[in-house]
């Protein structure tokens, strides 16, 4: 289906290198960018193709650029953001992997069309191995002139440098990865004012995916309508889906947008199937983030209709019977998993990962953690489902920032979508526990245990 | 000017005025209650959530709701919007579950605790019928620590509103205590065994809106609202010397700064002020303090909301508190 | 690129040993620090951090701390708050070899529980210790951001993916060896800088 665009090239050997990613029509697009069109044409090239932000939230890319602040004297600041640490997410690093310099084109056009002269990559602390690709590839761009003052003889200058966070996901949040960036703790900023104003040391800042920057490039050399006749709708392009869970292939595939789910989970291309000619139970599509569909969901809408991958399919049905494209983490569960340990795991995650700034969320992940380890150990009552509703309720719509959001929908929509489960685990404890092949026997599960304190 | 409307009440504000700001400037009930946010700290705001408002019409060019209701704290109003507080059946079940949130670590300690009768957390949960908690679970539990020579930290009472912080930050020349830790166990501490020390330290007891940062030199634990604030001043080098005495008979039993209506104080004072001058020759008195708390209870419109039933006032909990 | 007007050399002690940065990694903690604007040293916190931890012991002790405030001109307590937000950073000792085993969705379907309750056995540890040779310390971590390849694991920020009990033996084993050699088998934070 539709030709790849952003990993066209990923078999060529060697492509992670200057010059063979240059052999293979590498830096054309900058070439094009800064010779051929100013920097505005570059931003009505990028709104034309509908890009829309690969980091979890489809916000437009091109109404996102138009945002800053140009008004001010203040430099401007790209971001890219490279922090992935949403579960189910790997695309941005088999990108950065594979294609660091397809990233630094992207970053490279992006800051000329938006006036920048200092772009920072923040990524996350653990892929420490990739700061060294990634710092060899803006050493490798220097050299050749793609990078540093006047790139291509032009009055463009530009600076890329690479800034390793230390472990917190929610330095993903743009704000709280912003404060990060200037050494501060994660804590996600009170909006407004928006980061197009009051960004990076107070001056106007963009914050991007590595995807979306990535796709920067291949935009401006195919022109940003060819780019938005791919896909569907007012998903144009293509999208990276990085699958895991229980399928036949796990990896990272690039999709055009439409693609049916159905056709994504089952065919050889993509993920293969269930492995052990298992059912499908659910899937998690965008990130563990979003929430989560039992089988017949992922594969039709309510309305009878295909689930394609799109923006627009996946949030067909809104949050009774719908979901989210996310991030494009798509997690698969066979007939095996158990969806209460699921979303117990799940929900320890974001108790480890919210910054603890503000109250509902502060609150409200560690108590659904608790009451869920009670319901998947055999100590709930079935009050404590109800409970459950009424926590992810409170911190809905109440917090700083998503991630209460994102704590609340996987609760709310598993109990949606699987309520006799989470009975189930009430009435009859001890047979689910019996049953649960994947509980091992006597480990202790804390949450903080040696890992925060 | 900007005309803004707070439960059905217009009021004209200046161009960057937050709605929490604005529904002060009107007064009474209409004021969504705060914890975090202070007015003479910046940067303070957005983090409790207490004073969750809806916006039902975003401005006069954009006559939409806000998709989520916001912290009226941290939210500049615009020309034509409309505000609901109290008239939000939605605003009084997200402050409900807010005051949850709040009481599910915090220790059922009022019967011991130095706050009693003077706390914003205690106010509000009566106010919004929360007075008992629900929970089940574990409370987190801190030891009791001194951070500096005459401030103790009770971690467990903590609601992590940063109002200390920001005193620290902005008031004295050297901040030793923080923010540590993340998630539901981040705590206010020096980290390393650290005495917290500077001249203006000890304001952190009054900005704290729950009893974690307590006066040591407060002398005869005693209900607070057994004592008598009179208004009192001196000659000092360092402040303004404006405070409250809170007696018992003539006796002094503690030194706090002036705080308005909204518990905020007037003016910070210096720790000479608060620590050190326990004798009433220490003082010029002024007289009695006749300053009302800013609490649901207080507000006489909590009979419009008791038909809602959402609020249980405890009768006579404001004449106590006097 | 050297920014020497914000840095002062400061020195700590420890039980008699001066605790600092040799000279050549204190140039490259310059030419970190000068990546970010004028008077934004404290930008450099989160990289400055790794590095001493990894130069100066392998956790992040209060001297250290302090030792890294004074080099950035910013107060202890700012470093202190940074340094318990963030996971990577470690307050307490360490064994040479930190095993982070990744037990998040994703990894758990995919058999990272009976991954960490293997390694729980053969390490004699329960999650949180270090063995008493000192050579392992045994951690939970959330998702590494390699869900495709589960069970995951990092040691010493090294990613191993599609573990099994078999080549845990093997690797453990390998590091075991490598310990009583005095070598890692990871390059520096030092060095990924250029
Ligand atoms: C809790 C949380 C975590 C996030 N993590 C990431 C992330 O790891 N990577 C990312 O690109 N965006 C992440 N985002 C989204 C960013 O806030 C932001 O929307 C995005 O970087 C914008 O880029 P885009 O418009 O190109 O998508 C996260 C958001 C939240 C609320
Ligand atoms: S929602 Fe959670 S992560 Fe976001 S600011 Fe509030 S406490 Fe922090
Ligand atoms: S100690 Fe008091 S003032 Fe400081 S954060 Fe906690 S509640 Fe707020
Ligand atoms: S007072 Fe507004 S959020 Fe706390
Ligand atoms: S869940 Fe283990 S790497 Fe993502």
């Amino acid at each position: 289906m539709g030709g790849k665009i952003l990993l066209a090239n990923i078999e060529i050997p060697g492509i992670r290198d200057f010059d063979v990613y240059r052999a293979h029509g590498g830096y054309s697009a900058v070439e094009r960018a800064l010779r051929e069109m100013t920097a505005s044409q570059v931003s009505t090239e990028v709104t034309r193709s509908g890009l829309r932000g690969r980091g979890g939230a489809g916000f437009p890319t091109g109404l996102k650029w138009s945002f800053l602040d140009r008004k001010t004297e203040k430099p401007r600041y790209l971001v890219c953001n490279a922090d992935e640490s949403e579960p189910g997410t790997f695309k941005d690093r088999y990108l950065m992997h594979h294609l660091p310099h397809l990233l630094l084109e992207g970053i490279i056009i992006s800051s000329y069309a938006l006036g920048v002269k200092t772009s920072y990559i923040y990524i996350r602390g653990e892929f420490k191995y990739l700061v060294g690709i990634l710092e060899k590839a803006i050493k490798e761009a220097c050299q050749h002139g793609f990078l540093g003052d006047r790139i291509l003889g032009t009055d463009f200058s530009l600076n890329i440098y690479v800034h390793p966070g230390a472990g917190a996901y929610i330095c993903g949040e743009e704000t709280a990865l912003l404060e990060s960036l200037e050494g501060k703790r994660g804590n996600p900023r009170i909006k407004p004012p928006f980061p197009a104003f009051k960004g990076l040391y107070g001056c106007p800042t963009v914050v991007n995916n590595v995807e979306t920057l990535a796709t920067v490039g291949p935009i401006i050399s195919m022109g940003g309508e060819a780019y938005a006749k791919i896909g569907r709708g007012k998903s144009t392009g293509t999208k990276l889906i990085s699958a895991c869970g229980n399928i036949n292939n796990p990896g990272v595939y690039e999709i055009e947008m439409g693609l049916p789910a159905e056709d994504f989970i089952y065919s050889p291309e993509y993920c293969g199937g269930i492995p052990n000619d298992k059912y499908l139970k659910a899937v998690i599509p965008g990130g563990s983030s979003v929430p989560i569909l039992p089988a017949d969901l992922i594969l039709n809408t309510a309305k009878g209709e295909k689930r394609l991958m799109s923006y627009e399919s996946m949030a067909d049905g809104e949050f009774e019977s719908g979901t989210m494209l996310g991030s494009g983490g798509f997690i698969v569960y066979d007939e095996d998993a158990c969806i209460v340990r699921n979303t117990w795991n799940l929900t320890r995650f974001y108790r480890h990962e919210s910054c603890g700034q503000c109250s509902p969320c502060r609150e409200g992940t560690g108590w659904m953690e608790k009451v869920l380890s009670r319901i998947e150990h055999g100590l709930g009552k079935m009050s404590d489902i109800d409970l459950l509703v009424h926590v992810a309720k409170n911190i809905e719509g109440n917090t700083i920032c998503p991630l209460g959001d994102a704590a609340a929908w996987p609760v709310a929509s598993a109990i949606r979508h699987f309520r006799h489960e989470f009975e189930e685990h009430v009435l009859h404890p001890a047979e689910v526990l019996e049953k649960e092949s994947r509980v091992v026997k006597n480990r202790r599960f804390t949450i903080f245990e040696g890992s925060l304190k | 000017m900007l005309k803004v409307t707070i439960d059905n009440i217009p009021v004209e504000v200046e161009d960057g005025t937050t709605i929490l700001n604005a529904a002060r400037k009107i007064g009474g009930n209409v004021v969504p209650p705060a914890m975090c946010y202070y007015s003479k700290l910046k940067g303070s705001g957005g983090k409790c959530r207490t004073c969750l408002v809806r916006v039902a019409q975003s401005s006069a060019k954009d006559p939409r709701p806000m998709p989520k209701l916001v912290a009226s704290c941290s939210t500049p109003v615009q020309d034509g919007m409309v505000v609901q507080n109290l008239t939000s059946p939605e605003v009084i079940e997200a402050r409900k579950g807010i005051v949850e949130f709040l009481l599910l670590n915090h220790p059922l300690d009022c019967p011991v605790c130095d706050q009693a009768g003077e706390c914003d957390l205690q106010d509000l949960s009566f106010g919004y019928g929360m007075e008992e908690t629900a929970t089940e679970e574990e409370r987190r539990e801190y030891p009791v620590i001194d951070i500096g020579e005459n401030i103790k930290l009770h971690m467990n009472r903590c609601i992590l509103c940063y109002r200390c912080v920001y005193v620290a930050d902005q008031l004295t020349d050297q901040r030793l205590h923080g923010v540590l830790y993340r998630g539901d166990v981040s705590e206010i501490s020096t980290f390393i065994q650290n005495s917290v020390t500077n001249e203006f330290s000890g304001n952190v007891i009054d900005v704290c809106p729950v009893g974690a940062l307590t006066d040591k030199t407060f002398r005869f634990k005693s209900r607070v609202w057994f004592l008598k604030p009179m208004n009192a001043h001196r000659e000092c080098g360092k402040c303004s010397g404006k405070v409250a005495a809170w007696m018992f008979g003539s006796e002094i039993y503690r030194i706090t700064g002036r705080k308005d209506q909204y518990g905020e104080l007037e003016t910070f004072i210096c720790n000479e002020c608060r620590f050190e001058k326990k004798e009433s020759t220490d003082w010029v008195m002024e007289g009695p303090r006749h300053i009302k708390r800013q609490s649901v209870i207080s507000s006489n419109h909590y009979e419009e909301m008791k038909e809602q039933s959402i609020i249980h006032p405890i009768e006579g909990t404001m004449e106590k508190k006097e | 690129m050297e920014n020497s007007t914000i840095i002062n050399h400061p020195q700590f002690k420890r039980e008699g040993k001066i605790l600092a940065f040799s000279s050549d990694i204190l140039k490259k903690v310059h030419s970190l620090i000068s990546r970010y604007p004028d008077g934004q040293q404290k930008s450099a916190l989160l990289p400055v951090l790794h590095i001493a931890q990894e130069e100066l012991g392998g956790f992040l002790s209060v001297d250290i701390m302090d030792y890294v405030a004074s080099l950035l001109g910013i107060q202890p307590i700012e470093v202190y708050e940074v340094a318990t937000f963030y996971s990577m950073f470690y307050l307490d000792k360490m064994g040479k070899y930190v095993i982070e085993v990744c037990r998040t969705g994703p990894c758990a379907i995919s058999g990272g529980e009976q991954i960490l309750a293997y390694l729980q056995e053969v390490l004699e540890v329960k999650t949180g210790e270090t063995t008493p040779d000192g050579i392992f310390t045994l951690k939970e971590v959330e998702c590494l951001g390699s869900c495709g390849t589960g069970p995951v694991m990092q040691i010493n920020t090294e990613y191993y993916e599609k573990l099994t009990p078999g080549k845990i033996d093997k690797l453990l084993e390998d590091l075991r060896e490598y310990a009583s050699k005095d070598k890692t088998d990871d390059s520096t934070w030092v060095e990924k800088f250029c």
